[in-house]
């Protein structure tokens, strides 16, 4: 009897003990704190990604198994002039949309970099765009390109005088391809600046007073102190904005949903019309796998264009 | 910097009097200007969208009478109809429900994994870091076919515990990252004297380092909610019955209908839809800036 209380007592001392012990046992912590977010990543991003790359290869579509067919959905996709016509928009979307966001952005945040009264409520609210969920300031551009209540073809019209005729904002092909864009940059300014706004601070004042000294004027300045040593971060930001702009979904889908006669799909907006709403799993997982070569270039272009500076100026410059 | 340029290069040439008027005068020009144009134009949008939803259909439709810049009649009527006659108030709750689980299940799993990282430092734990790093940079538009048919096969489909489980894919790398550079900054000696005391390690964890990374984990979270809030395209593609749909989707797909737009009902769910996070955001402002430049700054 009071061998088996002892026992007991013993093992429920010694229970906790061992529980402890475990936890502190440093291999088997790491993998406890390292399973759920691994597990997370594997399951719902590395396994799908595989499974894209897969179903890629295969004429899966919604409710049916499909068979493994080679490259039959690219070559499909070659000869698709809609295809071709995504991935020329997307280009240009990006490329126009980056151009723009940067300069403006960059603009931005030279501006925000100086003194003045309420600089940080005005720091705030010039994130508002970046904040608010883009399908709903989406929908907000969409009733500004109204083609009858436009507020800007009223601006134009009724109060400047400066045209005779509302501007058919997203009726035709290139004004829709403009608009979009447009709405893409105002989107994308605010974490452009607010980033860039960052690197902007951690450059020494000293570098710019030495600068004056020798005589140096505004733009050489900015041409030979603020640019290079901005580049690394801009290279960083850069390649974000890039990735994302170039898989951009949601602000096409809102706005036009690809039309009009799909001059403006994306490769995202075209992959989940075939992939999602026409039912074609392997091909629209064709078009989505096909955006992986851009993206590629784009990181590796913007990341190694701009960063190169940084090595050429040696280490320890961030 | 501009004004004094603008002093250095007039000194030579001008009276003290127009020095200062020159530069107070390139001062607004250079600076105040510009910047009033772009919070113009960065602003517009929002305040089209409050004064479409407050304003009567006949005001809304008739720049000819009235003018389209202000309302002189307004009205709650579209705010009304949102709210009782559509689910708007489901779609908030699903929305809401769907952040706040998100947010504590990415946060949970990335103070972990990030604490593991920077803190119990094993045989490439900085290679660990950076894989999850570049899970960041795998858009969602390449996943959500093939994830469609991975939440299918686990019997999620429809239901707002697939966007829970799916949203931590892009929060998780995020939030881990930035929490690494968090750990990053607390003395290591606090823990070291703890571990001479000895405490354990998920002792430590508790009561040194996460109060410590208080500011760390309110930005992570920010970060999440918002993020997820905003999430459009997974549950566009996951969730398909009226009452799971999240407010971005619920007011694209069920609001949208026929050939003439409910324009003040749009821009009223927009508004509604903004303001959580627009709020949320306002209240933890300065955690929100640190931490986007924080961690662009990694």
């Amino acid at each position: 009897m009071s061998v088996t209380t002892l026992l007991s007592r013993g093992v429920a001392l010694r229970q906790p003990n061992w529980i402890a012990r475990l936890f502190d046992y440093k291999p088997f912590l790491i993998v406890m704190c390292l399973a759920p977010a691994i597990g997370l990543l594997t399951v719902f991003l590395t396994y799908p990604l595989g499974l894209g790359v897969w179903l890629a290869f295969t004429d899966t579509t919604i409710g049916q198994r499909g068979i493994f067919i080679g490259l039959e959905n690219f070559q499909y996709l070659l000869k698709d002039s809609l295809w071709w016509n995504a991935v020329f928009y997307s280009v240009f979307y990006t490329g126009i949309a980056t151009i723009g966001k940067f300069a403006l952005g960059f603009w931005l945040a030279l501006l925000l970099n100086n003194h003045f009264p309420l600089k940080s409520l005005l720091r705030a609210i010039v994130l508002l765009p970046w904040i608010v969920p883009t399908v709903l300031s989406a929908l907000a551009f969409w009733w500004i390109y109204d083609p009858q209540f436009s507020i800007i073809s009223y601006l134009l019209v009724d109060v400047l005088h400066i045209r005779s005729t509302n501007i058919d904002f997203l009726g035709t092909p290139w004004p829709a391809r403009f608009s979009l864009i447009a709405a893409n940059i105002w989107r994308g300014i605010p974490f452009v600046a607010i980033s860039l706004l960052a690197g902007l601070q951690t450059i020494s004042p000293s570098l710019y007073e030495a600068a004056m000294l020798d005589g140096a004027t505004a733009w050489q300045r900015f041409r030979y102190i603020t640019l290079p040593m901005m580049m690394p971060i801009l290279a960083i930001v850069m390649t974000f904005s890039t990735i994302f702009t170039f898989t951009d979904f949601q602000l096409v889908y809102a706005i036009t949903r690809g039309g009009p006669v799909n001059s403006t799909h994306l490769l995202a907006t075209l992959a989940f019309q075939r992939g999602i709403a026409g039912g074609e799993l392997g091909e629209g997982a064709a078009i989505a796998v096909s955006m992986i070569p851009f993206l590629v270039f784009a990181t590796l272009f913007s990341y190694f264009g701009l960063a190169r500076r940084k090595w050429q100026q040696g280490e320890a410059n961030d | 910097m501009t004004d004094v340029a603008a002093q250095s290069t007039n000194v030579a040439s001008a009276t003290p009097d127009t020095m200062a008027w020159d530069s107070r005068a390139r001062r607004v020009m250079m600076i105040y200007l510009p910047l009033a144009c772009f919070v113009l134009i960065l602003l517009f949008p929002f305040y089209w969208m409050a004064i479409t939803s407050f304003k009567p259909n006949a005001e809304l439709l008739n720049y000819k009478q009235h003018n389209p810049f202000w309302i002189s009649s307004p009205t709650l009527a579209h705010i009304k109809h949102l709210l009782f006659d559509t689910a708007y108030p489901t779609w908030l709750k699903t929305t809401m429900f769907v952040a706040i689980g998100s947010t504590f299940l990415s946060l949970f799993a990335s103070t972990l994994a990030a604490y593991a990282i920077e803190r119990l430092r094993f045989r490439g734990s900085p290679y660990v870091g950076l894989g999850i790093y570049l899970a960041y940079l795998v858009p969602p538009s390449i996943l959500f076919i093939p994830l469609a048919t991975v939440i299918v096969q686990f019997g999620l489909f429809d239901s707002p515990m697939a966007l829970i489980l799916v949203y931590p894919t892009f929060l998780v790398p995020f939030c881990t990252w930035l929490l690494i550079g968090y750990f990053k900054s607390i003395p290591y000696e606090l823990e070291e004297c703890a571990l001479v005391d000895g405490a354990t390690r998920l002792q430590i964890l508790r009561r040194i380092t996460l109060p410590l990374a208080v500011p760390g984990l309110i930005s992570a979270g920010i970060f999440s909610f918002t993020l997820s809030w905003n999430e459009f395209i997974y549950a566009l593609a996951f969730i398909q019955s009226g009452a799971n749909k999240t407010v971005p989707v619920a007011i694209l797909t069920e609001l949208v209908t026929g050939d003439v737009y409910q324009w003040g009902a749009l821009m009223a769910g927009s508004l509604l839809g903004s303001l959580p996070v627009a709020l949320f955001y306002s209240l933890f402002v300065d955690y929100y800036v640190s931490s986007l430049t924080g961690a662009v700054k990694e």
